[in-house]
């Protein structure tokens, strides 16, 4: 096996369990904590695909990655955020109960 | 492959695992930040020593912070009796199964083609720079809105409402 | 004229009788006068040699290119018709003003009156056979309404009924002829300079066209024409309604059944004899012409017999005058237009004066009309019994009086015919009949003594003038057709007459003349002998009953001919009338039924249709939207996981799908 392909293995399997978690566990944070989990393995496999890709020194791979980490962190501040405020008003973080736009 | 990435790559799955099994919410936020670092030593493991440095700053310097705090603020409403799962975790997992089974077939189906090894790439912070300014100077700059609409949004979500008259 | 006044009458009231009567006699009394200037015109064309027959043809319709055309024709024949028509109408109309005196729709009775003149005149002088047609059915149809005048009584409208019917199948016999006539030649105008349907072109083309049964179109057309003239003229065998006809009041009957209507049948023949006898081998005859005289004489006996078994005193002046008009209708066939049209001619007048007499008779005996409770009149009634008698005696051909003339011509005409010998015999033994019934009637009426109720009084004068000046022609018309000076006939064939005494004493002519006297002798002494002055009682059966009671039984009862045609003619009617009601109930009704109940089936199906197919699918559509809507419904969890779950799962779809491609 290439390492390359251990790389996105590795990527692919973070992946795998944060999505796992993001759609199991109740707690409105863990959600977000799966979901930054699945970023930084996404910024992983950039990077991979940067190292071992055909021209490295285009720097898209890096720049790619180090963008995506500027972006995450915006969106866990923001979704951090509503969580708090979603706290406030239904005294609770559990997403089961989190139905009001129900059908 | 090489011993390290092995030993890597296990930190840093068995903390996405911890992550995601525990119980305690603030242990959860521990072992992201320990699958945070795990992540940023793979990076300098691949010759990106910028990207593993920005990821220490940024993810376990602010993002695992900012977690904490989260949980912190919202920890009253949690009794330890709680059910840690929802009622259809196993639809979830499934899902999840799914998706990593593709994934990890993708892979496998392009192994072929996968180059083996390649030379290092010589990066320099000052590459990095100068390339943030010219090539990607409208990233640059969407991205600076992006984080300052960021801010803007994350302090008037979580802002106490005001209190209407009665 | 007389059409216009009878308009007039019917706008008028019940109680205006002396303007009804004034109109109608009025009326009546200017055609006469034209009628007598019309004679006078052609008499005195006759008399300086001009062959006289003047005609006025008009245009009626056109369709296409071919024209209806009607007209008038003047000519001898038609002048004299036109003159006894008004002139015995005119009398009988002034005799009806006294005998309806007591009646209350006497503004009614002279309102038909003078439409029946007007009819029978416009009979009298038409050309054309569709006008002629047209006032015969008037005629018809006003002899209808004057017979059921008393129409309150149920006897008076059945035999209403019986006279328009049985006229009706002769009718349509007579049109029929009509139509082929007018198809085979192209008009119905008798006389046009030549192009008339009775002129010497027309005849030649109907005699080359044969017909069925070894006739000619000629003689067929003729037979059929015959067939109209035997129901108006009541030869047998549609000669029922005559007699009964006497229903209707006695003018009614003088008028109709002794001078005009009954004579129009006759005229028909007369007026269409050139069609009659056309293709006629020299001094023989056609087929046309030998039906029509046999089928006289047999009526002439056969209604002579009759009458001598009938107790009612209009019944035997009923049945004489089918009698006689068979006796014209013989005449017309074996002797040609003057000797049948004389006999008309002169039985107008007498037996239009018997009618009257037994008017007068009826009226004077308080309406009673059977012979046997009456008698002894002979002295109560004077003026009538001295009328009656006269013309009693020119009826039975009493020599020198009008009838024997005339009768006698019919008989010499009969004794010298070519095809058979035997009309001659039954019409001779029709005179001894006739001498006989007419004997005992007078015996009964006014000889012997009163049998009756309330003594019987003189009718007043306005009833015996006429009846005088009646008498007075009976006696003196038959002068004018003599052998000696046979001026009728002249007159009528366009020639001169000369006045020759010796032609009377031809031996053959005299004895003729011996026999007939004789025969009259014979039947007034036989039936004198018989019943004479004695005057039996009257329930006693007759004298002649108590001889030959089966014979009698049979001419008592008119040989039954009415209880056969009520059992054939009339139960098959009355049982055809009841097919037709079956099937036009059950069958078409059926029909009718079946279709609108095959709709109301359409109808239900429709609304089943509508209202499980329709609605409930509509229904049930609806349904399944609500339900599908409810099921999708159930997928907006709400809850975050879930929607996240689900983009989880499409996104692997999406990579799988794009690797399969990828990979092939």
């Amino acid at each position: 096996m290439t390492p390359l392909a251990g790389y996105l293995l590795v990527a692919a399997l973070l992946f795998s369990i944060g999505l796992a978690g993001a759609l199991t566990r109740r707690n409105a944070i863990l959600v977000l904590i799966g979901i930054e989990l699945m970023l930084n393995a996404a910024n992983l496999n950039l990077i991979a695909f940067w190292r071992y890709g055909p021209h490295p020194e285009a720097l898209t791979g890096m720049m790619f990655a180090i963008f995506s980490i500027a972006v995450a962190a915006a969106e866990a501040a923001v979704g951090l955020g509503l969580v708090i405020q979603i706290h406030r008003h239904a005294k609770t973080t559990d997403l089961d109960q989190m139905n009001r736009m129900k059908g | 492959m090489s011993i390290v990435f092995y030993i890597l790559a296990a930190i840093t799955m068995a903390g996405g695992l911890a992550a995601m099994l525990l119980k305690n919410t603030v242990h959860c936020a521990l072992a992201l930040t320990v699958a945070f670092a795990g992540l940023a030593l793979l990076f300098l493991n691949l010759d990106a020593q910028f990207a593993g440095f920005a990821q220490i700053l940024v993810y376990i310097g602010a993002v695992a912070i900012l977690v904490v705090f989260a949980i912190l603020l919202t920890r009253g409403s949690e009794t330890p009796n709680d059910e840690i799962f929802s009622k259809t975790w196993l639809a979830g997992l499934a899902v999840a199964a799914a998706v990593f089974a593709v994934l990890g077939w993708a892979v496998f189906e392009s192994a072929r083609v996968l180059p083996h090894e390649t030379a290092v790439p010589e990066v320099t912070v000052q590459q990095i720079g100068v390339a943030l300014v010219e090539r990607y100077v409208l990233p640059l700059e969407i991205v600076a809105v992006l984080l300052t609409a960021a801010l803007i949004g994350a302090v008037i979500v979580a802002m106490h409402e005001k209190e209407e008259p009665k | 004229m007389p059409i216009v006044s009878a308009g007039l009458s019917a706008l008028l009231k019940q109680s205006w009788r002396k303007t009804s009567a004034t109109l109608a006699i009025g009326s009546l009394s200017f055609s006469l006068l034209l009628s007598l200037y019309a004679f006078a015109h052609v008499l005195s064309d006759w008399m300086a040699g001009i062959a006289t027959r003047e005609v006025v043809n008009f245009t009626w319709i056109q369709f296409g290119t071919s024209n209806v055309d009607l007209g008038w024709v003047l000519d001898p024949l038609s002048a004299i018709m036109l003159v006894m028509v008004s002139f015995v109408g005119l009398l009988i109309f002034i005799y009806s003003t006294g005998y309806m005196k007591h009646d209350e729709n006497f503004t009614r009775f002279f309102c038909f009156m003078s439409l029946f003149a007007g009819a029978m005149l416009g009979v009298v002088i038409a050309n054309s056979l569709l006008l002629l047609f047209m006032f015969w059915e008037i005629v018809g149809l006003t002899s209808y309404l004057l017979i059921g005048f008393w129409y309150q009584r149920p006897a008076a409208a059945a035999a209403a009924k019986k006279a328009f019917l049985t006229t009706r199948i002769g009718d349509v016999l007579f049109l029929l002829g009509i139509v082929w006539l007018f198809a085979q030649t192209g008009t119905l105008l008798l006389y046009n300079n030549g192009a008339g349907s009775i002129e010497s072109a027309a005849l030649s083309l109907l005699l080359s066209q044969p017909a069925a049964l070894g006739l000619t179109a000629a003689g067929a057309i003729g037979l059929l024409i015959f067939a109209g003239a035997a129901g108006k003229s009541g030869q047998f065998p549609l000669h029922v309604w005559l007699p009964d006809a006497m229903e209707g009041p006695t003018p009614v009957s003088a008028l109709i059944h002794a001078a005009t209507m009954v004579a129009a049948g006759v005229y028909l023949i007369a007026r269409v004899y050139p069609l009659m006898a056309a293709g006629a081998l020299a001094g023989g005859t056609t087929t046309a012409l030998t039906v029509v005289t046999w089928v006289g004489a047999t009526t002439a006996v056969f209604a002579a017999l009759i009458a001598v078994a009938q107790n009612d005193i209009k019944r035997i002046l009923a049945y004489s005058t089918v009698s006689q008009l068979g006796y014209m209708m013989a005449g017309l066939g074996i002797g040609g237009v003057a000797v049948g049209i004389f006999h008309l001619i002169t039985h107008a007048f007498f037996k239009a004066l018997l009618f009257l007499g037994a008017g007068s008779v009826i009226h004077g005996c308080h309406e009673e009309q059977n012979v046997r409770r009456m008698g002894g009149l002979k002295s109560d009634m004077p003026l009538t019994f001295l009328t009656y008698a006269i013309g009693m005696l020119a009826l039975c051909g009493f020599p020198l009086l009008s009838g024997f003339w005339s009768k006698d011509s019919i008989l010499e005409a009969a004794q010298h015919w070519s095809v058979a010998k035997a009309p001659f015999y039954m019409l001779v033994f029709g005179a001894l009949l006739t001498a006989f019934y007419m004997t005992r009637q007078m015996a009964y009426v006014f000889g012997g003594h009163w049998r009756g109720g309330k003594p019987a009084h003189e009718s007043p004068a306005v009833m015996t003038a006429p009846l005088g000046i009646l008498a007075f022609f009976a006696m003196t018309l038959g002068f004018i057709g003599t052998p000696a000076w046979p001026w009728f006939r002249a007159f009528l064939d366009g020639k001169t007459a000369e006045f020759d005494w010796h032609v009377l004493l031809e031996p053959g002519l005299l004895t003729l003349m011996g026999i007939s006297t004789v025969v009259v002798l014979l039947g007034i002494i036989l039936a004198w002998k018989i019943y004479g002055d004695r005057s039996p009682r009257p329930t006693a059966p007759d004298a002649l009953e108590k001889a030959a009671p089966i014979a009698w039984g049979w001419l008592s009862n008119k040989f039954y001919v009415d209880e056969f045609y009520g059992a054939t003619v009339i139960a098959f009617y009355a049982w055809w009338a009841r097919v037709s009601d079956w099937l036009d109930r059950r069958v078409w009704g059926g029909v009718v039924a079946g279709v609108a109940w095959l709709f109301s089936m359409g109808a239900r199906l429709n609304r089943f249709l509508d209202t499980n197919v329709v609605d409930g699918g509509f229904d049930k559509g609806c349904e399944e939207l609500t339900v599908g809507g409810g099921l999708l419904s159930r997928m907006q969890t709400g809850r975050v996981q879930t929607y996240l779950r689900i983009l989880a799962l499409a996104v692997v779809v999406l990579a799988a799908i794009l690797i399969w491609s990828y990979k092939t």
